[in-house]
């Protein structure tokens, strides 16, 4: 405790981080985010309507950008609260910056990692998910992570991305990521399940299927109507069902 | 036995019973020393101990299509669902679903061509476990049959179903929602949706036995979507279904006012 001058102690304890940014995206739970660049954080017009949520704004950039530590003189509760809300306003920014073009391309690098996880459905086979938000004010919603093949949302996995806010991620994260790369718009995959008994499928779950593939067939019909191509080549076209279960007897 | 938590313990009896066991001793080798790992018998001749480590897998396969048949039954099937009460088998990871309860089904009955997956009544969809532990479970052990035997056994679980909200995620760009017709745009809705208007409902009760033909569906296809070419504005349903959901609603308080 007595030499946190210029260095961060990580979670670990064994390795030390120069940088507040470097410490804060290795501390545990926090894999969702970026790191946003220090010139989009001391631009202040970035910031705007930020001092709603947190005081002292000034000061806790300059803890966020390493200009100043905190300091050791300070009770421990005072210095517990300004690291906190650094955090929160680095959070806050983050959710900001991941919508600019340099902050889409960092978050496509941990996409292409599957740094946020990929989506539980089997018949996604491993569509690597997306952070969004259900609002973009704090303290509403936890991260749910989007699937751009099933389109649905999911909860994370692991009960430590479980409790962070949506708001650092926001809501429009997936859609301003996909307008931006639409080659990664999946082609959809389009099996569906239906749970059988001895080989007969249950009535009520075959009939609600039934209505889907129609309801997917009057879009397909739209979409020609459209003169749009959804074909199993083109992102946001459908793929070519395969009955694995059909195929296997 | 295999210290492993999606199993329920087959009841001595139902292993006892020949009948039970009908067809298994062309698919497990070293049939009759596995079942007697299984039953703790002490072997009639000893087995050479080369062979015993196959024929503690010989057991394990055994056991798992005993239980796959096991659980179809009665006993089997109340077992499964007290571990189903007690969510052993995890809550299903779609946000719309509140942490319904899964079930672990096979996609084969033949041991050997897939591991286990998660069937969630809700939103009628299989899952991956979350967990790598259950990765090597073979799908066979619980089978095709289980998840609709377990919910006709079960009709309270329809009800839970019926219960949850009917409410869909839609992808938002600064508060619009997405047109269809735009890269990128919805495409899935249909995977998640259910009949709401009456239109819909009707045109579901078409879908009892078969798809309806080409001329049913142009006295309905032409209802929900109006398309305006651009993007809807959305009109800030700020929904609060599904707040109640399950774990992990808890809010990050990172500052203490
Ligand atoms: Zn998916
Ligand atoms: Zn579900």
């Amino acid at each position: 405790m007595t030499s946190r001058q210029s260095e961060y102690v990580s979670d670990s304890g064994s390795d030390y981080t120069e940088y507040w940014v470097d410490w804060f995206l290795g501390s545990r739970g926090n894999e969702y985010f970026c790191d946003v660049d220090l010139e989009y954080i001391t631009d202040r017009f970035n910031l705007t309507g930020l001092n709603q949520y947190v005081d002292r704004i000034g000061l806790l950039v300059d803890i966020i950008t390493d200009r100043t530590q905190i300091s050791e003189t300070q009770p421990e509760e005072a210095r517990a609260r300004l690291e906190d809300n650094a955090k929160f306003l680095y959070a806050l920014i983050h959710a900001r910056y991941i919508i600019t073009s340099r902050g889409l391309s960092k978050m496509l690098e941990k996409y292409r990692n599957g740094d946020f996880g990929y989506c539980p459905r089997v018949n996604c086979k491993l569509t690597p998910l997306l952070p969004v938000g259900l609002s973009d004010k704090p303290r509403v919603a936890s991260v749910k992570l989007y699937c751009p093949n099933c389109e649905d949302l999911y909860n994370p996995k692991s009960s430590r991305h479980s409790s962070i806010d949506g708001a650092f991620f926001g809501t429009s994260f997936p859609a301003m990521f996909l307008q931006n790369y639409p080659e990664l718009v999946p082609t959809h995959n389009v099996d569906v399940y239906i749970p059988k008994i001895f080989g007969f499928q249950l009535h009520t779950q075959a009939q609600l299927t039934r209505w889907r593939l129609l309801k997917r067939e009057q879009l397909l019909k739209r979409l020609e109507g459209l003169k749009i191509d959804y074909g199993k080549e083109v992102p946001g076209g459908f793929a070519e069902p395969v009955d694995e279960v059909a195929g296997a007897k | 036995m295999f210290g492993h938590d999606y199993f329920v313990e087959v009841a001595p009896e139902f292993i006892e019973d020949d009948f039970n066991l009908t067809g298994l001793s062309s698919i497990v080798p070293f049939f009759r020393d596995a079942l007697d790992v299984i039953l703790d018998l002490e072997p009639e001749v000893p087995i050479k101990p080369a062979n015993v480590p196959l024929v503690e897998h010989a057991a394990e396969l055994l056991y798992g299509l005993i239980h796959a048949r096991y659980i179809l039954t009665k006993p089997g099937l109340r077992s499964m669902g007290e571990k189903y009460e007690d969510n052993c088998f995890g809550s299903c990871p779609r946000y719309y679903c509140q942490g319904m309860h899964l079930l672990p089904i096979g996609r084969y009955d033949q041991p050997g061509i897939e591991t286990v997956r998660l069937y969630c009544p809700n939103c009628n969809d299989i899952y991956l476990p979350s967990s790598s532990r259950y990765l090597n479970i073979d799908g066979a052990f619980f089978g095709t049959s289980f998840a609709g035997m377990f919910m006709k056994m079960f009709p309270e679980i329809q009800r839970q179903c019926d219960e949850r909200t009917k409410k869909q995620f839609e992808l938002k760009l600064f508060g619009f929602r997405l047109n269809e017709r735009a890269p990128g745009g919805p495409r899935m809705k249909w995977l998640r949706q259910y009949p709401q208007s009456k239109e819909e409902i009707e045109e579901c009760r078409k879908c009892e036995f078969a798809m309806p033909t080409e001329e049913d569906e142009d006295n309905t296809g032409t209802t929900g979507e109006a398309e305006d070419g651009r993007m809807d504005e959305d009109n800030e349903e700020e929904e609060t279904t599904g707040a109640r959901a399950s774990a992990g609603e808890s809010m990050m308080s990172i500052v203490k006012d």
